[in-house]
């Protein structure tokens, strides 16, 4: 395939767990620009299908292509690519907000010295010296979202990204997307919020329980 | 920017040390385990000089690997509970950098003090005066592997709500030649005898285990958080 507009492909994903099916055979292509909400009740596997798109987890039968080679092939280019926000923040309570993110910056190869003024684009101006173990769940969340605003990579997997953040703060979070989209990125998300985003690549994949 | 593998490992063991430091127990209770540990000895077998000479090599290895086991599950344990280890294994740089770099850190929090501290518990169990060289050299070679095995079995039982009783079982096999060589290395210094083959072992066991274990703990931690 010469076809290199594709990010990233999900080949028949066969998802299994517990003795459970969870998905079956499931595939779509992630193009640039796209921004995709995966919906579904609980423990139809939502988290499940965006761990095993990270590379987190090994589907049952499958695999996940980025750029049209598989991501275990290609391990280092897609890490580098993607940006995971699973349901856990992974903040430290340790380390006070900055030292987080700029631990992540670094690790990620990315400016460090930002981290102060990317803080205040979260809310959390002010905030920046107190150790995380002090603050609350949505601004944990927020420490971890702050990263998106100085990502380079142009895949999002983000978990569940709006839990425990204000309005004021989804809509800020709704319009980062809609602009990472602009510049060629593509998100892919779960929510059970409604989102109120006009875009016209703004697509649904809904996972429904699955009885055998 | 391009993150080198030196920076990515200066990161992680500063990020290491600095929870250590500011979550002192992680520090002091392997070391207390220690210090307790080997004092009881002559309160408990009595204070004849001669039978704390025989014992005391066995006695501070076995208490120094106690100690390091204690202390093993914090390696990965709260990186994994609180959502930081997936993020470690996702960022760019190699997994065998990251945990090579977070297994120096553990050592420099646990291995270190006990060296440190070895002496003078050395001290307390009448210890042969030719002994104390040869027992620094046997820690200071031994506690890495002790660090780097046991990073192993911590990998490996990572995503298990109770894996302490299995992460003995996994671990104090491996444990076991060190352990062996180390006090045969300090009793043969006692006699006055050459004991640079059995730290030429302990050597070849800690360069082994430092080039194989970082490969074998990233394919343990991609397992365990599967």
């Amino acid at each position: 395939m010469s076809n290199t507009t594709n990010l990233l492909t999900a080949n028949k994903l066969t998802c299994i767990r517990e003795d459970r099916l969870l998905f079956e055979e499931l595939s779509f292509t992630v193009n640039p620009g796209d921004i995709i909400q995966i919906e579904g009740a609980n423990g139809t596997g939502k988290t499940s299908l965006l761990r095993i798109l990270a590379g987190l987890s090994q589907p049952y039968s499958g695999n996940v292509l980025y750029k049209d080679t598989p991501i275990n092939d290609s391990e280092e280019e897609y890490k580098a690519d993607l940006l995971f926000l699973g349901h856990l923040a992974g903040v430290k309570g340790e380390m006070s907000s900055e030292e987080n993110l700029q631990f992540y910056l670094t690790m990620h190869g990315l400016d460090a010295s930002v981290a102060e003024e990317t803080l205040s684009e979260v809310s959390l101006y002010g905030f920046e010296d107190a150790l995380a173990s002090h603050l609350s769940a949505g601004q944990h969340r927020r420490i971890a979202l702050a990263r998106l605003w100085q990502s380079k990579s142009k895949i999002w997997i983000l978990d569940e990204p709006f839990t425990a953040i204000d309005k004021a703060g989804v809509k800020k979070l709704e319009d980062l997307f809609l602009q990472h989209a602009e510049h060629g990125g593509a998100v892919i998300l779960t929510t059970h919020q409604d989102l109120s985003l006009k875009s016209s690549n703004f697509h649904k994949i809904v996972l429904t329980h699955q009885f055998i | 920017m391009q993150l080198t593998y030196r920076k990515a490992f200066k990161t992680i063991l500063v990020r290491d040390l600095t929870i250590a430091i500011r979550h002192r127990d992680d520090i002091f209770n392997p070391l207390l385990f220690f210090i307790i540990t080997v004092s009881l000895f002559p309160l408990g077998i009595g204070p004849e000089a001669n039978t704390l000479m025989k014992i005391a090599p066995g006695i501070i290895w076995v208490a120094a690997l106690l100690a390091t086991l204690l202390s093993l599950e914090r390696l990965f344990k709260n990186d994994h509970a609180d959502g930081s280890l997936e993020q470690l294994l996702l960022s760019p740089c190699p997994t065998f950098v990251l945990v090579l770099a977070k297994i120096t850190a553990h050592w420099i929090i646990t291995g270190l003090p006990l060296i440190i501290i070895a002496p003078l518990l050395g001290v307390l169990l009448n210890l042969h005066q030719d002994s104390y060289l040869a027992l620094m050299l046997t820690l200071l070679i031994g506690t890495p592997v002790l660090s780097l095995l046991g990073a192993i079995g911590v990998a490996l039982t990572v995503g298990i709500k109770k894996g302490g009783v299995l992460l003995s079982l996994l671990i104090l096999p491996l444990y076991i030649p060190v352990l062996i060589f180390a006090t045969s290395a300090i009793d043969a210094a006692s006699m006055n005898l050459p004991y640079d083959g059995q730290l030429a072992i302990i050597g070849a066991i800690f360069v082994g285990s430092l080039t194989l274990a970082p490969f074998a703990v990233g394919s343990a931690l991609k397992v365990s958080i599967n």
